[in-house]
């Protein structure tokens, strides 16, 4: 590897990383404001100019608190719970393409940390582990209220990548590759005319709502919010948590909620690609650096979705959930791969009578 | 039980109890409101049976009753139901009225219908959005108690307190309603109307709300009579009862207003109803403020009513009997006496002995939170933990009246 690609791709590394996190860290903030702007309130505005050191702030507070681990708990577990969600939650970013290729020294360099040929199947697998966090930790707190939250945190969460991986088979029929990279390439075709608009939510737009309603599960997310719900179990899995556990807990929520609105822009959205992208005529690096702007606002409308959400529906009852995610997502889901896959087929070779 | 049917052979019915997680529910669960405990023996999600437990704020203040003079009671009801206390208040003013036979001036008892209704329209606000946040949505409940606010600030005009307020005197109230009062009083009629309107839109008809409350904790109207339920949650299963209409007091036969009434007694239904009760409310404020008779606003009761300040320095006549009255040397006629208004919640009734002397002989609060909380452990069994939840904060049990 040439000096200069490698720290080219280290910086891109860096730079992912960091702006995961900076991104969920404001989420917080976010979170407060966009809260505070719908229920007519002001919101944090005392930590900087705006209260935009605010997350600063908490942080702070967080770990100034004590940690405090109950008695009869089981103390490597109730450390590895959170520790697990964060480290499962970090590791989802890794594959996202967060732009085209930089040119640099007549040699194409990926904006994305690691392409791998099956990113789709990594971050299934590594969001699928982050409910063992909250599991093992909800476990771990021995309390009743934590482990009825655990418990219903690993159902939903089941329950719900079942009829999520379907509505990805049905991405897949239609784009034939397990890597995001090359989806989000393909997205950059012409469609209607203009360049970069063949977006997959014009070919799967009921796979796209069975996948945004299982990514508010899978975050746990209101209007799925069950595992942790406030009025009834007292926070769930994160009940006796205090300090950075708590801490870490939370902001493996927000980590979660930025990879899932990057997964969606990725996958259904068109990732980086803009409308007009190549028609424009401009260098080639410039429209990377718009792309990966464009990429980041619409990572940042979801994440503003999310939070819409939250601040306005109620939140359903654990056998509601049950019912939603068994009775209607995944037959619906199962009936969207019939349709996907007998409209390639017919497409490719014609009626069979 | 169903399941100790299925398996005879493996789980025996002493077995499966022992299966049974004991869930406490309480005492300082943040649904409950307050402070009361629920004892409950939950299979997985769903509860099996419940044990209430009450008591944990329990002041005596019957007790207290007997060692205080009739004006000293007031903020002792202040305290039971906090959410529409002056209708506490109310309630007792009356009630004393009427064992001392006075007799109160009509532009009084507009007033006080004024601030009872505010006061009810206060509690179903705080009920039914408190509602809201218990099944998840918590936007709605900050929009209304920005309305609540206002009327807080109305009751701060009337008599400088905002929650515990104890208002109002034997015979009428401590003063008449100031110009500002009666602004205030206006503009919350003109402004409440919209922020009730978009409560009602986020929440009658939003399809998740309407799964979580609908067909919950249903009480059948037999059984809610049976156990002596009154107030909006009778009439949500369908009983007509309403004390402002079966049994008038302060002037409520001059005023039209309907009474909302549902069919199946659950959740969906006793929100339905608390909302309906707001814009009859509404309707009642609107006919007071505009019919406002002239004239005194308290009665000529100078043994109980305390004469003016001025008066007082000038007077001797008013100098004895604010002596008399702020020591508490007058003596109320023997008598036994029982009241009742449609609180926040329910009757709200008061059973006063007098023996003759300074003080109650012996107080009774009919305290509506008490009866309904009775019916709980009952309504509760079968459904899940969610529903529990959200059946109490439906029911309104308020922990202050409940163990009062």
């Amino acid at each position: 590897m040439e000096s200069t690609e490698f720290l080219v791709r280290s910086a891109v590394i860096l730079a992912v990383f960091g702006i995961t996190l900076l991104i969920a860290t404001y989420s917080t903030y976010a979170e407060r404001k966009i809260a505070a702007f719908i229920q007519d309130r002001v919101g944090p505005n005392r930590a900087g100019p705006m209260g935009l050191l605010q997350p600063l702030a908490d942080a702070v507070k967080l770990f100034f608190k004590e940690e405090f681990v109950p008695a009869n708990a089981n103390k490597f577990l109730f450390i590895a719970g959170p520790s697990l969600a964060m480290l499962t939650a970090c590791m989802a970013s890794a594959v996202i393409p967060f732009g085209n290729t930089i040119l640099i020294d007549g040699q194409y360099i990926n904006v994305q940390a690691i392409e791998v040929n099956i990113g789709i199947l990594y971050i299934f697998g590594v969001v699928a582990l982050g409910v063992y966090g909250i599991m093992i930790g909800g476990w771990a707190s021995n309390n009743k209220f934590s482990l009825l939250g655990a418990i219903r945190a690993a159902s939903q969460n089941i329950s719900y990548e079942l009829a999520m991986g379907m509505s990805i088979i049905a991405l897949l029929l239609v784009s034939s590759s397990l890597s995001l990279r090359v989806i989000a390439q393909q997205q950059g075709e012409t469609l209607f005319g203009i360049s970069g608009m063949n977006w997959n939510i014009f070919y799967q737009p009921l796979g796209f709502l069975i996948f945004i309603i299982c990514a508010f599960a899978e975050t746990n997310r209101v209007p799925f919010d069950l595992p942790e719900c406030e009025t009834e179990l007292i926070g769930g899995y994160h009940t006796e948590y205090s300090s950075m556990g708590m801490g870490l807990y939370l902001f493996a929520e927000y980590v979660n909620i930025f990879v899932a609105s990057a997964v969606m822009a990725t996958l259904y959205f068109g990732g980086y690609n803009f409308p007009f992208m190549y028609d424009l005529g401009l260098p080639h690096n410039l429209v990377t650096l718009i792309g990966t702007g464009v990429l980041f606002i619409k990572i940042l409308m979801f994440i503003f979705f999310f939070m819409w959400v939250r601040w306005t529906l109620p939140r359903f009852r654990y056998d509601q959930l049950m019912n939603l995610g068994w009775k209607v997502l995944i037959p619906l889901s199962i009936a969207n791969v019939i349709i996907t896959a007998a409209v390639i087929l017919i497409s490719e070779q014609g009626l069979p009578w | 039980m169903e399941l100790a049917k299925q398996n005879t052979q493996i789980v025996t019915p002493d077995s499966y109890m022992q299966e049974l997680t004991t869930l406490n529910l309480g005492p300082t669960h943040p649904a409950t409101h307050g402070i009361f405990q629920n004892i409950l023996k939950m299979d997985g999600e769903k509860i099996v049976s419940g044990v209430p437990t009450i008591g944990y704020i329990h002041r005596a203040f019957e007790k207290i009753a007997e060692r205080r003079n009739f004006y000293q009671i007031t903020p002792l009801t202040d305290r039971m139901n906090y959410c529409s206390s002056p209708i506490n208040n109310m309630g007792w003013w009356m009630t004393v009225e009427k064992l001392l036979g006075v007799t109160v001036p009509k532009r009084a008892e507009y007033i006080r219908v004024i601030v009872m209704e505010l006061a009810r329209i206060a509690d179903h606000l705080i009920c039914n959005s408190i509602l809201g946040v218990d099944t998840g949505a918590f936007s709605g409940f900050l929009y209304v108690f920005q309305e609540r606010e206002k009327i807080y600030e109305i009751y701060e005009e009337i008599c400088g307190a905002r929650l515990t307020t104890n208002m109002g005197r034997v015979g009428g109230m401590e003063r008449d309603l100031s110009p500002v009062a009666i602004q205030k009083i206006r503009d919350f009629l003109r402004d409440f109307p919209k922020v009730m309107t978009e409560f009602e839109t986020m929440f009658n008809r939003n399809r998740i709300f309407v799964d979580r409350v609908e067909g919950v904790g249903p009480i059948t109207a037999e059984k809610a009579l049976n156990y002596g339920f009154t107030g909006p949650n009778l009439r949500a299963a369908g009983v007509d009862y309403d004390v402002r209409v079966m049994n008038p007091y302060s002037s409520y036969q001059d005023f039209d207003f309907e009474v909302p009434v549902g069919t199946k007694g659950d959740t969906y239904d006793r929100f339905m109803v608390r909302n309906e009760e707001i814009w009859q409310s509404l309707r009642i404020i609107q006919q007071a403020m505009d019919n406002l008779p002239e004239g005194p606003f308290h009665a000529d009761a100078p043994e109980f009513y305390l004469p003016p300040k001025q008066e007082v320095y000038r007077n001797m006549e008013a100098l004895i009997y604010h002596f008399k009255i702020v020591m508490g040397e007058i003596d109320a006629p023997a008598g036994e006496v029982y009241h009742s208004v449609e609180g926040g919640n329910g009757e709200l009734g008061f059973y006063l002995v007098s023996d003759g002397g300074r003080t109650p002989y012996r107080l009774h609060f009919r305290r509506p939170c008490f009866i309904y909380y009775q019916a709980y452990p009952e309504m509760v069994v079968g459904t899940q933990l969610s529903d529990a939840i959200v059946i109490l904060s439906s029911m309104n049990v308020i922990a202050g009246e409940l163990d009062a």
